[in-house]
């Protein structure tokens, strides 16, 4: 028999940039034009003085950089009657924040672990009203919400709005970490119970040091969440503690005369800083927490 | 050490309406090593699982030592369990994996580094304790799993398909430990496996499960050489036994007929009265012999295929009427395909199966 070479062209590498490729990359280039161009548009007008922002030239860069404006909107401009800037507000975030976090992650966690590995009578139940209720909109409760805390005698206050906070954020966390515990191997529970640990053992000591992942991703999702709030923190806050995203409503509605547009971007640009900060140093996290099934954050 | 009987007294268990064990008796005597032995989904994880108290019976009654634990919290059962996934605490050390329950349970912390220590130094991990699971093998941490279970000095050791996720080398390395560890120990010990060669080789006695019932409970000699239904005969044993449909007939003696062929049964000891029934013949590989022609209780074959195994061949063969069925030889045997034979049936290896319920006759 003999041997038939065919001469056959070799392979080549496709080519990387198909049309289809540049249109892509032009879809994502506008996109990111879109949203990048007010965040451009809102720095360099925050950092321009009055007399050249009336120029009316939106898109050029300061002159003369300053910071005056935001100082302004950090110390002295008018949230209402008082005149202390938006810090009172960031710093009333930040006390309504740190509670609401770590309570709703560790009641979350608590009952997303006893709802996937305790298997106790009615718990799919539970969990199933649990996701119902997560999908109802907000504002069918505030008016219950507000009648039961007047009745309790709670009233408006930071207790109040921390407790809130904690309830709309339980499903969100329920679901998570109940997810997460129901992927691992159901042996290690066992394991756990074998050797004699009871409930809040196994939970402290073995299961929640292997969550730090949907941990991370719980502090995201909730910061995020709670510090974007306005109508809770509105309403069950109290006058006292108004939370930033209501202060800076305050400054850039309740101007008088001439409207001081470095200062409103100023006091933006700083109530945006927090969720801003967790969305560029937790990416990855972030995006797993998504995927993770969490649907309302 | 103490060791445990474990006593269960016509067990129930169900999921929904789905019946997994009925009216289950089992013994294990103190220092016994039983083996559950079955296909998957026969049962025998479940009734480790109840016997460790991890899920609830509907019936019956579970006693360990002399005790009624059936309600009993897997910690207050004298028990330790050993699981397929290993199921160490990914976040401690090997160290504080062992010491974890006894930790829990309030042991002096001189009494647990002696433990700890002891149960090292008996699976050779006296210079892995400090490290993490992830930085383990898989036979490493199997040991360290059984390490754990080691230190609870518990009367009933429970062993949930241990080796099934190592592979054949470390499976038969680890199998001999245990062995070891059995005969040091002499703990009872119940391990649930769907491997017959752990079976045959670790036991005092087998239960062969399926579908939820012990269908024989046994020495492994027993249950190899006279297994009670076909189940039992064709799941234990590698090669598998050979099974030839034919039924009986009185002729001065018992004889086996299949077609032409016709096998006295002088020799066989019948478990019930023989009757007319079709029956099927069962024989192991190797206790069929090769005989010269000329002997009166051969019959010919011809050989098919010639499967070398190593220690020995395996030889597929047709009878005349093409009957197929194969027999084992030692590795030198001269033996090609399409060689002519003569086969003999000793009586005393046969097993007899009625047809129809699969009982042995």
């Amino acid at each position: 028999m003999t041997a038939v070479a065919q001469l056959l062209p070799a392979s080549r590498r496709p080519k990387r940039m198909t049309p289809a490729r540049w249109g892509l990359y032009a879809f994502i280039f506008i996109t990111a034009l879109y949203f990048l161009l007010p965040l451009y548009v809102m720095i360099v007008t925050s950092l321009k003085p009055m007399a050249e922002i009336r120029q009316g030239n939106l898109l050029a860069l300061p002159a003369a950089p300053s910071i005056d404006a935001w100082v302004k909107a950090w110390t002295s401009a008018c949230t209402g009657l008082t005149c202390q800037g938006i810090k009172i507000g960031f710093f009333n975030s930040l006390r309504i924040l740190v509670p609401s976090v770590g309570i709703s992650i560790l009641i979350g966690s608590l009952t997303g672990y006893a709802l996937s590995l305790w298997r106790l009578p009615g718990a799919n139940i539970l969990f199933g009203a649990m996701m119902v209720v997560a999908f109802i909109p907000y504002q069918v409760f505030i008016y219950p919400l507000v009648r039961v805390f007047s009745f309790t005698g709670l009233g408006q206050s930071l207790l109040t709005i921390v407790i809130i906070h904690t309830i709309f954020g339980l499903p969100t966390m329920t679901l998570l970490f109940r997810n997460y515990f129901a992927s691992l191997p159901v042996e290690l529970f066992k394991a756990a119970r074998v050797d004699g640990a009871g409930f809040y053992q196994i939970y402290a000591l073995i299961m929640m040091p292997m969550a730090t992942p949907m941990i991370v991703v719980a502090v995201i999702l909730q910061t995020t969440g709670i510090w974007n709030d306005f109508i809770l923190g509105l309403i069950f806050a109290g006058r006292d503690n108004l939370p930033m995203t209501v202060q800076l409503n305050n400054i850039v509605n309740s101007t008088q005369g001439e409207r001081a547009y470095n200062v409103d971007m100023a006091a933006t640009l700083l109530t945006a800083l927090l969720p801003l900060v967790v969305y560029f140093g937790s990416g990855r996290w972030f995006v797993r927490g998504i995927a993770a099934g969490a649907v309302k954050g | 050490m103490q060791k445990s009987s474990v006593d269960i007294r016509s067990l129930q268990i169900g999921f929904g309406g789905l019946k997994v064990l009925e009216n289950l008796d089992l013994h294990v005597g103190e220092s016994e090593f039983l083996v559950l032995l079955g296909p998957s989904g026969c049962g025998k994880s479940t009734l480790l699982n109840a016997i460790a108290g991890l899920i609830d019976v509907k019936g019956g009654e579970i006693h360990i030592g002399g005790r009624d634990v059936t309600w009993a919290e897997p910690k207050d059962r004298g028990i330790a369990m050993v699981f397929q996934s290993y199921a160490l605490y990914p976040r401690m050390s090997v160290r504080r994996n062992m010491s974890f329950g006894l930790k829990v349970a309030g042991t002096p912390q001189s009494e647990i580094e002696r433990r700890v220590g002891e149960a090292a130094q008996m699976l050779r991990l006296t210079s892995l304790l400090e490290r993490r699971p992830s930085e383990l093998s898989g036979g490493q941490r199997q040991r360290v799993a059984i390490g754990r279970a080691l230190v609870r000095h518990a009367g009933v050791y429970l062993f949930d398909e241990p080796l099934s996720n190592l592979d054949a080398q470390l499976r038969a390395e680890l199998r001999v430990e245990i062995k070891r560890l059995h005969a040091r120990l002499g703990a009872t010990m119940i391990y649930v496996t769907h491997d017959q060669i752990e079976a045959l080789t670790l036991a005092d006695r087998i239960a062969v499960m399926q579908g939820g019932v012990i269908q024989q409970l046994d020495t492994p000699k027993k249950i190899y050489r006279e297994p009670v239904n076909r189940f039992v005969a064709s799941f234990v044993g590698s090669p598998a036994m050979n099974f030839i449909p034919g039924r009986l007939a009185r002729g001065g003696e018992m004889v086996f007929v299949a077609g032409v062929n016709r096998l006295g049964l002088n020799g066989y000891v019948f478990r019930s009265q023989p009757t007319d029934a079709p029956v099927v013949l069962g024989i192991r590989p190797e206790h069929i012999e090769m005989t010269g022609a000329d002997d009166q209780s051969s019959v010919p074959a011809r050989v098919e295929m010639v499967e070398p195994m190593g220690a020995d061949t395996l030889i597929w063969c047709r009878l005349a009427d093409g009957t197929a069925f194969s027999f084992r030889r030692d590795a030198d045997a001269q033996v090609r395909a399409g060689d002519a034979l003569a086969v003999r049936f000793p009586a005393d290896a046969l097993s007899l199966f009625d047809e129809a319920s699969g009982q042995r006759l």
